[in-house]
């Protein structure tokens, strides 16, 4: 049996047993339908060209993990942006972990999907927001038919979220091999701010594909700052889906942080649904081996008068491919706009790979759009003056390599995170330097 | 300290350097000057270790070592230090944080921990004042949209940082007005001591009236055809260089 006909089975034993109500009932069973028709993306698709998700699929994943476990957070710490004060949403082998979490419903929702789920008092928001904006692609559907857990937040108007939320999903390992399906919702209310971190962790070398979905709706005036941290080990993949529809005048970016994982794909879907609205799409991604990342963003301008700057950067040694797919669409109405984009690349090995594709479909005609994209290898001059100076090869190199990318990191607003990361880029790149901006 | 003993360099098996003697004593200034394409910066480039040029044949030696294997690095850690013509713009490194590197990278290859960051920045503000540097400067990245002469001037602040024993000064002078010569003059100067030697590559004898030398060569397509001591640079100066070439010719 193949992966795709044993979730389509697990399915349905995994729905009979639950007790709910049609609504959502027909959501699952509409997903499980869509992932059914269309299968698992193959390179037969566009947007999936680049990779393959076959080596991957051949895996015999476990689709839902048999025992609870426990971790004990001290051998975990580091895996969490530790020294802030933080709200913490934290799942093992996708359930949850109440002992290394930190939730709150005061005044706001930091909290579980499940309860959102399954508690009457959520269910409005549910009605209203839940599987509104993930599309009906096969890989958010099959998230969608599975969903079960993942991190519940809804924050009122006119609140300022003091403490960053972190969502950590750890696999144990436990399983041979395990296919998870986290689920993210995110409502900001008018005016609201605030600050996530999300992170997916494995802790030993079996096999682990998450397919990651979240959805944020991000309300009039509310600014979001969402930072991912990808940095797993060699046998774990994600695929990530998010969703993020944003009203007028609201302000959201996404820092997407690539160094670790075997094949790492993220699907970043903005819709600008209102006037004077910001969207900022930034990414860095230093990979080796025979690492593969994925960018696929979109952003869609549906109003007047709104902004998007997209700044990617990559570099990439060794074996490893990267993909970078930008594509806007400015639609007739949307007229005003600003849309930026920039993709550019290092790479340092002969055997490297790139596929870069910017893609714009303008139907306004007053706008500013541009786009570019870059492909080079490190200055052979500039490794020489820093050479001369004392500083060695590979020293050297990785300077270079940071130099390259560390723009990115001016809009990060959480320091703890600048320096999490130049951390994780000197210990990528096998180097004992400070990096200091 | 440094011997250069019947040394053929060549580029890309273009042959650029024919047969160059040198020899440099701790507590001496040289000066090589030459017309455009004579070799000088290859010269230089050679003894800082750039890859790009093969030694065909002869030796380097830098106090006693055959240093023609090692790497720029390594050249580095032992004390020779290249002040470029066109220092390299590198965004995203700011100059402390790259002085810093260079400095604990030195330190570490010789066995020695990182320098306390206090120290560091002691000594960082110490050199930048005497290089007449504005405090700003050093966060800015390296190099980046710097004007001439103030590229030049952050050459010598690590040269002053780095405190090597052989300082060769590329075409320091080049780019400069009167004033950050004066500066750049002056820095080198006062880093001059009996223990360490400056090796000054100009095609011009301006930048001679402030770094005095004891020992002057003119280097002509590839190989040092006359050498003497400060006067021949104002001989130089006067007549040019068509008489050498004559000379050399004849």
């Amino acid at each position: 049996m193949d992966l795709k006909e044993k979730l389509i089975s697990s399915f349905w034993a995994f729905e009979n047993h639950l007790d709910e109500d049609s609504y959502l009932h027909s959501i699952r069973t509409n997903a499980i339908k869509n992932f059914q028709e269309q299968g698992f993306p193959s390179k037969k698709e566009e947007s999936w060209k680049y990779t393959s998700l076959n080596s991957l699929l051949k895996n015999d994943f476990s689709v839902f993990p048999k025992q609870e476990n426990a971790i004990e957070y001290n051998d975990v710490k580091k895996y969490f942006i530790h020294d802030i004060d933080s709200y913490k949403i934290v799942f093992i082998d996708g359930k949850y972990s109440s002992h290394l979490s930190q939730t709150t419903h005061d005044g706001m929702d930091i909290c579980l999907m499940s309860s959102a789920l399954s508690k009457p008092k959520y269910r409005i928001l549910i009605e209203n927001y839940f599987n509104k904006i993930a599309k009906q692609e096969s890989l958010t559907s099959l998230n969608t038919a599975f969903s079960s857990e993942g991190a519940y937040i809804h924050i009122p108007k006119n609140k300022m979220v003091a403490k960053p939320i972190q969502i950590i999903h750890f696999s144990t390992g436990n399983e041979s091999a395990i296919m998870l399906q986290p689920r993210n919702l995110i409502v900001v209310d008018e005016n609201s701010h605030v600050q996530i971190i999300e992170r997916h962790q494995s802790l030993n070398d079996n096999p682990v594909l998450t397919n990651s979905v979240s959805e944020l709706f991000i309300n009039k005036r509310a600014i979001v700052d969402y930072y991912k941290i990808q940095n797993d080990n060699q046998n774990a993949s994600l695929i990530d889906n998010t969703y993020i529809k944003q009203k007028q005048e609201s302000i959201c970016s996404v820092h997407t942080f690539s160094f670790g994982g075997k094949l790492t794909r993220n699907n970043l879907n903005f819709s600008q649904q209102g006037e004077r609205i910001n969207s900022t799409l930034k990414g860095i991604t230093i990979i080796g081996d025979k690492q593969h990342v994925d960018h696929n963003t979109l952003v869609h301008h549906m109003e007047p008068n709104c902004e998007s700057h997209q700044d990617y950067k990559g570099v990439f040694g060794e074996n490893s491919t990267g993909v970078f797919n930008g594509k806007i669409i400015v639609d007739k109405i949307a007229q005003k706009t600003n849309a930026f984009q920039s993709n550019k690349n290092i790479l340092v090995s002969d055997k490297a790979t790139i596929n870069t594709k910017p893609q714009l479909e303008i139907f306004a005609d007053d706008v500013k759009c541009s786009h570019g994209c870059t492909i080079g290898q490190l200055d052979e001059s500039a490794m020489f003056y820093l050479r001369s100076r004392g500083i060695p090869q590979k020293e050297a190199k990785a300077l270079l390599m940071y130099a390259f990318s560390n723009n990115v990191l001016n809009s990060v607003k959480i320091p703890e995170i600048k320096q999490r990361i130049t951390k994780i880029i000197a210990n990528k790149l096998g180097v004992n330097i400070g990096f200091d901006l | 300290m440094l011997k250069i003993n019947n040394l053929h360099a060549s580029v890309e098996d273009k042959s650029i350097l024919k047969g160059i003697n040198l020899e440099i004593n701790p507590g001496e200034v040289h000066a090589i000057m030459g017309p455009n394409g004579s070799g000088k910066s290859t010269l230089a480039s050679v003894i800082a270790g750039k890859e790009d040029y093969e030694v065909t044949k002869g030796t380097i030696l830098f106090e006693g070592e055959d240093i023609e294997e090692l790497a720029a690095e390594d050249r580095a850690h032992k004390g020779i230090f290249l002040s470029f013509q066109y220092p390299v713009e590198i965004p995203g490194v700011s100059v402390t944080n790259f002085i810093k590197t260079a400095i604990n990278e030195s330190r570490k290859a010789k066995g020695l921990e990182d320098m306390p960051a206090k120290d560091m920045l002691k000594l960082i503000r110490e050199k930048a004042e005497l290089l007449e540097m504005d405090r700003k400067f050093l966060s800015r990245s390296l190099n980046e949209g710097f004007s001439g002469g103030e590229k030049k001037r952050n050459e010598i602040f690590q040269m002053a940082m780095l405190e090597p024993k052989l300082a060769i000064l590329d075409e320091t002078d080049s780019g400069l007005d009167i004033d950050a010569l004066r500066i750049v003059a002056n820095g080198v100067n006062k880093l001059k001591s009996k223990d360490n030697a400056v090796l000054v590559i100009t095609h011009y004898q301006r930048l001679l009236d402030y770094i005095v030398p004891d020992f002057v060569h003119v280097l002509h397509n590839g190989k040092i055809v006359k050498s003497g001591t400060k006067e021949l640079a104002h001989e130089l100066e006067a007549k040019g260089y068509d008489w050498i070439k004559e000379e050399v010719n004849a």
